[in-house]
């Protein structure tokens, strides 16, 4: 064969990528498959099998955890998706101050959520705390939000939602920038009121907005660790632990094959949510 | 004033005020608690402090823990500078070859970034993968693990950009007899300019405000990052709510000021993949 000039682009470029990729990512990733079936303690790994998974399975606080999870993703995905249109239809309309409020409103994802998360557990404090001062001036009386073990995960998730709305915002002031003015034009002159044009025109056509900010809160919902670390520490009891918090404590306890068992579930359990939502978006995908 | 600009600006007030409440007065508590007496910190309340302290309080955090948080700083900018030039530079190769070069290996490149930006890191196999390189409990360790964790980001950004710019400037440069490191390293990296600083803004955040992985793969005394000495002080400054949130201050300031100056990189690079393109 004759001799070709090499390709400009070669890929050699490639390679300290993919050494730093496959020995940090994806060889942990697929050796975590065989160490979840293992007791382990980083030097000596014995199989047993299922055993760590059974364990998983029978232990109430793991269910729990497994549950905290679902409930936890949903409700942060769900909020953040709905507050963030709603947010970016009011900070796109003119009104005043919008550049100023975006950026409020922006502000907390930048943030350290460690800090966050203590502030709150101050602002949050049963007796003390500004927010319960607050409702009772209203006459309200407020609950104890991060103590109460009916409530706990539900105000971990308000704080997440505080935090993370503002990227949502922002997403979706970029899916409405692209929207051409022209198909709100037309559907004024068809006599639309308001309401119909944001359920005809927007929410339709800001879709591909939607699906990143659907899929990147559900991701960010299901690995969620540091917020509620900050605040509840999975507490009061296993009230608002999440498999993040579960597998960390297993790992503090010296549970390695377990911990790792839990990462292989929250593994699966992401691929179970996020792979078909991937499909179902590109399968309803309307060109317009 | 006509009324629609009237009506403007009454939803403009509105929403000023609900923000105020639900978004500016937790900053404006951290701030304030920051500055209040031990005594008065620990009463919780939203109020003017009767004594401002804000020096005596910065002055003692510092001096926490024998000057803990300096370490934690310098720490935390090491691990910081050194994975985003990291990401910068191996995220544009791989992202120049892949726009560049239409292959077999590409499905497999493309397979491996959905993977990263997905599937949540294996924390204990990685532990022994660390251990096994003598790379657990090293700032070098922390610095790939980051690496490895942000490349996907990356590869994506910078593919997209690339796309924009012509071919034509590549084949210049190959008659002109230059080598491929040398058009990727002179010609293309200069024009990659707008999307690096957007990269460098938003993973530098990431990074800095990283609190999971430090604790997994870098503990003990002498690796302490920013994001844990917050958690340190938790226990340690149970009494002292001053100080506690005086820290709180301290790691805020950073992505405030980066907020400032970089704004539109960081709607650029938050917003990357909103609009189909």
């Amino acid at each position: 064969m004759v001799s070709r000039r090499p390709s400009p682009y070669p890929y050699w470029f490639v390679l300290p990528a993919a050494v730093i990729f496959v020995t940090l990512f994806l060889v942990p990733t697929i050796t975590s498959f065989w160490f979840s079936m293992t007791r382990w303690d980083l030097f000596k790994a014995d199989f047993i099998g299922l055993d760590n998974y059974r364990q998983f399975f029978k232990e109430p606080f793991l269910i729990q955890g497994l549950r905290n999870t679902l409930i936890y993703a949903f409700i942060t995905s769900g909020a953040k998706t709905v507050l963030g249109l709603l947010l970016a239809v009011l900070l796109t309309s003119g009104i005043w101050m919008q550049g100023f409020l975006r950026s409020v409103v922006f502000f907390p994802v930048l943030v350290s959520t460690i800090g966050i998360g203590i502030a709150f557990s101050a602002l949050m404090h049963p007796t003390r705390g500004v927010i319960n001062l607050g409702l009772a001036t209203l006459g309200i009386e407020g609950p104890s939000w991060l103590s109460d073990p009916a409530l706990a995960l539900y105000s971990v998730a308000f704080i997440d939602i505080w935090k993370g709305v503002g990227l949502a915002t922002l997403i979706y002031i970029a899916g409405l920038a692209a929207i051409s003015p022209e198909y709100y034009e037309a559907s004024r002159i068809d006599g639309a009121t308001r309401m119909q044009q944001f359920w005809r025109v927007t929410v339709p056509l800001v879709r591909p907005a939607t699906v990143t900010v659907v899929t990147l809160s559900l991701i960010g919902g299901l690995r969620s660790f540091d917020i509620i670390w900050a605040t509840t520490r999975g507490g009061p009891g296993f009230s608002s632990d999440v498999l993040a918090s579960v597998i960390y404590k297993q790992y503090q306890a010296g549970f390695y094959g377990l911990a790792t068992a839990g990462n292989v579930i929250l593994f699966a359990l992401i691929a179970i949510i996020i792979l078909p939502l991937t499909l179902w978006f590109n399968r309803n995908e309307v060109d317009v | 004033m006509n009324p629609r600009h009237i009506r403007q600006r009454n939803i403009g007030l509105i929403a000023l005020g609900f923000a105020l409440v639900i978004f500016i007065m937790p900053f404006a508590y951290i701030f304030l608690m920051a500055v209040k007496t031990k005594q008065e910190a620990a009463l919780f309340l939203f109020n003017w402090p009767s004594h401002w302290q804000l020096w005596a309080n910065l002055v003692d955090v510092v001096q926490t823990r024998n000057y803990m948080l300096l370490l934690a700083y310098f720490n935390s900018t090491i691990i910081t500078v050194g994975a985003v030039s990291l990401l910068v530079m191996f995220g544009a190769m791989v992202g120049y070859v892949l726009q560049r070069r239409p292959s077999g290996w590409n499905r497999l490149i493309y397979a491996c970034i959905l993977i990263g930006l997905m599937v949540p890191p294996a924390v204990v196999p990685t532990i022994w993968v660390l251990q096994g390189l003598g790379l657990f409990k090293t700032i070098y360790g922390m610095i790939l693990i980051q690496v490895a964790y942000g490349l996907a980001f990356s590869v994506l950004l910078f593919r997209s950009f690339i796309g924009t710019i012509p071919r034509d400037l590549d084949e210049a440069a190959i008659i002109d007899g230059a080598k491929p490191w040398q058009i990727f390293y002179r010609v293309i990296l200069p024009l990659l300019k707008p999307v690096t600083v957007t990269l460098i803004v938003v993973q530098a955040i990431a990074i800095f405000n990283d609190f999971t992985n430090p604790l997994y793969y870098l503990p003990g005394k002498e690796n302490v990052t920013v994001q844990l000495t917050l958690f340190n002080f938790q226990s340690q400054f149970q009494s002292q709510y001053n100080l506690l949130f005086m820290n709180i201050l301290l790691v805020t300031i950073p992505p405030l000021l980066v907020f400032i100056f970089f704004n539109r990189q960081i709607v650029a690079g938050m917003t990357a993949g909103a609009v189909k393109g």
